[in-house]
């Protein structure tokens, strides 16, 4: 069933066109993921399902309910939609037990259960309900604005990049926490990052936005291994990006044949592999001999890995590429290799 | 062993300071005996006066009197100017009102009109205007904008992020209002009120003009008919703990809440609200408000000033007087802005506990109305020192007391706007401290200490309790040849003096007003 559908929407700051022409539909239930750099409307689009700002055109449609089309909206305070800002927005003036109270509406006892249920909810200990907010960490923030959301019970929670104010070990932790809670309380989400991997992680459907459009909407897998375009499969994650003569399921590439995953495509066109597709071996090696062969042009140490860049051929302005490669492999400028790939390559079109 | 040495060498000079400090320390320390100088003189009266006698003119009806005409004052006008300051700030700063900006501006400018010139073109407009109504209806032209001034900078500092949250979380417009923009707006109201408040219980000419008693003009009444001291002293004693009282209510109601954004990065800019068809109704209020506050003074500065004719501006004595309060507000306003340098520069670069308690020693000295300093100084200079009574010592000695933290905040704020590293690295080239203090932090703070100058200046200008009780004989300010000639009910001889005042605070009204917006980043 859908739960929230945009049609058309699009968004004018001044000459900029923050949003042009978004489409999507949201299944409930589902986690929806909206990622983009910084700057390509997402957040516009977040405000505008939360009912902070008004779309120029389009349709914004919650459970057969229209919220916005253009002439009229529905105020954000009679949506029923929570959500999590980037750095939690939780009212300064107030205590943790009033921030998460805020918008409950009931006497004073079921109030305070209901409090103590959604603390222990979002696992923070109910000894920090009479603490004021600048006395948690950018952690227990996030955790006490998502309990302040659901006190609600939304039917849809918005996620403002809420953990990307936490440093790393804390965002895994954190982003696994408000998954657990919000699929055990069964919260349709949908969640704006410009950090790719966490929107892979978090999302049943990615949304990959630029420029204030979509330019592909998808499941975490097949957006990252079928990219429509050279910039979404940069977006997503390293990619090799070379040019091919392909037919009949097989590409002609720097790298050698390599099968590709679109049969019916015949012509010249980019091919995409991602770099765990790759493998490297030193030439000559028990593993070598198949595929192509290329020369080590630089390699940077970086502890665990290595960052390598591999010319192929002899030629010193021919096609390179770069990889990481586990640190044990002892290479050197210089060094002869052999290229294996698995799997298909994509056609970008 | 070596190593315990080294330790031991490296940690005893931490709890020493520098030798420039403690010069600093001690310079700021030697102000601050001075300007608590009045404070100490009132408990001294209480002291030596006896609890008999003391009970004796202090539980008198005239006390109560006095009393009562001062918590009503207080009571009726400080509510007042908070609910026109927060309505007005919120109009000028997140409403699409027409010219919201020219109102902006015309809401700060009766800070140019000294308060007794807003009494004396009441009372020219209405005659019989007089009595708690008149004290009430003239306080809140002449000092709602300390409050509208702290209100607009909260208002534009609010994160919108959080009103974005509550109504997220259900709360109407005007819910989101009360619940979450007017307790952010706290520490504005508090500010303001205590400010508003203790002008109330200082001010002497506005409340004199209409016949309206409170302690200031009952004290300065005794000092001027009688010479009844120990009377004088003892209704100081009650308006100095009226004063304490006001500190700590402040105290109490503002709390320790943190009210700043939580959080990284900059707040959005905030919504602007689409007043509609309500645009026009809502135009009505800055404008009554202009009309009552700036129209008034124009108005009969204009009349009486038509009706004087060319013979008012007799230039020798206009030119003298107003000679003389440049003089006086030059030399008062460096000398505040220079006793103001050391815990300037130490509650910046080295803020201790020290350094925090007397900052608040200066803040409490200032909070003295000026007839309780002059009544001070003239009985200390008088008892002790003849030499200095009506000196020009005494009356500069005042003016610090009574403003130096006008000139602190800028001071300090343009101070803290200069890395440290700059002044590392001056020394680092060679300098010694005291050079490197000047080469740079001193340089670089000068914007902020002419500002200091600027708005000391301002209040001195305007000042009239305590000149007219310390000025050296022969010196007539603008403000006393005002307040001379309208004693002598010759009001359109004062005009030209008071159209004067008004025409040299303007521009320190503005930079006041700029100062605010800068203050918010804007």
């Amino acid at each position: 069933m859908t739960l929230l559908t945009l049609t058309s929407l699009r968004k004018q700051y001044g000459s900029v066109a923050a949003l042009d022409g978004i489409d999507l539909s949201v299944t409930a239930g589902s986690r929806t993921a909206i990622v983009g750099p910084s700057g390509c409307g997402k957040t516009t689009l977040l405000r505008l399902v939360a009912g902070f700002d008004a779309p120029d055109e389009g349709r914004i449609v919650f459970d057969g309910q229209t919220l916005a089309d253009g002439s009229s909206q529905v105020p954000a305070h009679k949506r029923g939609i929570g959500i999590v800002a980037q750095d939690g927005c939780l009212f300064p003036h107030l205590t943790i037990r009033q921030n998460i109270g805020f918008g409950l509406e009931a006497e004073a006892s079921v109030k305070s259960a209901r409090i103590a249920e959604l603390m222990d909810m979002v696992g923070l200990d109910a000894a920090m309900l009479s603490r004021k907010p600048d006395q948690l960490s950018g952690g227990q923030q996030q955790r006490v604005a998502l309990a302040r959301a659901l006190a609600r019970k939304p039917r849809l929670m918005l996620l403002d990049e809420p953990f990307s104010a936490l440093d790393t070990g804390l965002r895994a932790a954190t982003r696994k926490a408000v998954t657990d809670v919000l699929t055990a309380a069964g919260i349709t989400t949908l969640l704006v990052t410009h950090d790719q991997g966490e929107a892979l992680a978090f999302a049943d459907q990615v949304a990959v936005m630029r420029a204030g459009r979509f330019a592909q909407v998808g499941s975490p897998r097949e957006v990252y291994s079928r990219p429509v375009d050279a910039a979404t499969a940069a977006f997503l994650g390293e990619a090799i990006v070379m040019p091919a003569d392909i037919a009949d399921g097989q590409a002609k590439s720097p790298l050698g044949v390599l099968p590709v995953d679109d049969i019916a495509y015949r012509g010249k066109a980019q091919i995409m592999l991602r770099p765990e597709q790759v493998t490297v071996s030193q030439a000559g090696g028990h593993n070598g001999g198949e595929g192509a062969s290329g020369t080590i042009a630089e390699i940077n140490f970086c502890g665990p890995t290595s960052d390598v860049r591999i010319r192929l051929g002899g030629d010193p302005q021919g096609f390179s590429f770069r990889l990481d490669i586990p640190s044990r492999e002892t290479l050197f400028v210089g060094d002869r290799v052999t290229i294996g790939v698995a799997g298909a390559a994509h056609v970008l079109r | 062993m070596t190593s315990t040495t080294d330790t031991r060498i490296s940690i005893a000079p931490r709890h020493r300071l520098p030798a420039a400090s403690s010069w600093t320390l001690t310079i700021a320390v030697v102000v601050a005996l001075l300007a608590l100088l009045p404070l100490g003189f009132v408990l001294w009266a209480a002291v030596v006066t006896g609890w008999e006698m003391a009970s004796q003119l202090i539980f008198r009806s005239r006390v109560g009197d006095l009393l009562a005409n001062t918590v009503l004052l207080v009571v009726f006008t400080i509510p007042i100017c908070a609910v026109l300051g927060v309505a007005l700030a919120w109009l000028t700063e997140r409403s699409d009102l027409p010219g919201a900006r020219f109102w902006s501006w015309l809401c700060v400018t009766p800070l140019a009109v000294p308060a007794f010139v807003h009494s004396y073109a009441w009372i020219g407009m209405w005659p019989a205007f007089n009595g708690l109504p008149a004290g009430v209806a003239i306080s809140v032209v002449a000092y709602f904008p300390f409050l509208y001034l702290p209100l607009s900078a909260a208002f534009r500092l609010l994160d919108p992020a959080l009103e974005d949250q509550a109504a997220s979380l259900g709360l109407a417009p005007f819910a989101v209002f009360r619940r979450v923009v007017l307790p952010q707006l706290r520490l504005a109201l508090c500010g303001g009120a205590l400010l508003i408040g203790l002008h109330l219980l200082a001010e002497y000419g506005l409340f004199a003009m209409i016949r309206f008693d409170t302690f200031t003009t009952a004290i300065l009444d005794q000092f001027q008919s009688t010479y009844n001291g120990v009377a004088a002293y003892m209704l100081a004693l009650v308006l100095v703990l009226c004063c304490f009282v006001l500190l700590g209510l402040e105290a109490s109601l503002r709390g320790h809440s943190r009210y700043a954004r939580l959080g990284s990065g900059v707040a959005r800019r905030p919504k602007i609200a689409r007043l509609g068809r309500w645009k026009y109704v809502a135009l009505l209020l800055p404008a009554a408000t202009a009309a009552f506050a700036l129209g008034i003074p124009v108005l009969t500065l204009g009349r009486w000033l038509i009706a004087g004719g060319a013979g008012v501006w007799r230039i020798d004595e206009v030119g003298l007087a107003l000679w003389q309060t440049l003089v006086i507000c030059l030399v008062g306003g460096l000398a505040t802005t220079a006793a103001a340098v050391p815990i300037a520069w130490l509650s910046v670069r080295r803020p201790t506990r020290a350094s925090r308690f007397l900052e608040g020693c200066y803040y409490l000295a200032s909070s003295m109305p000026g007839v309780v300093v002059a009544l001070a100084l003239v009985t200390i200079t008088v008892r002790t020192m003849l030499p200095l009574y009506q000196s020009v010592a005494t009356i500069v000695l005042a003016y610090v007391v009574m403003f130096l933290p006008r000139a602190l905040v800028s001071l300090r704020a343009s101070i803290a706007q200069v890395p440290v590293e700059i002044e590392q690295a001056a020394a680092s080239l060679g300098r010694s401290p005291g050079n490197a203090l000047l080469a740079t932090t001193i340089r670089l703070a000068a914007p902020g200490a002419a500002a200091g100058v600027a708005l000391s200046s301002l209040g001195i200008m305007n000042e009239l309790t305590a000149t007219q009780m310390l000025a050296p004989n022969g010196t007539r300010t603008l403000a006393m040849a005002f307040w001379a000639l309208t004693g002598e009910i010759d009001y359109a001889g004062a005009a030209p003096y008071a159209v004067l005042m008004v025409a040299f605070s303007l521009p320190l009204t503005f930079l006041l007003h700029h100062q605010s917006k800068k203050i918010a980043g804007r």
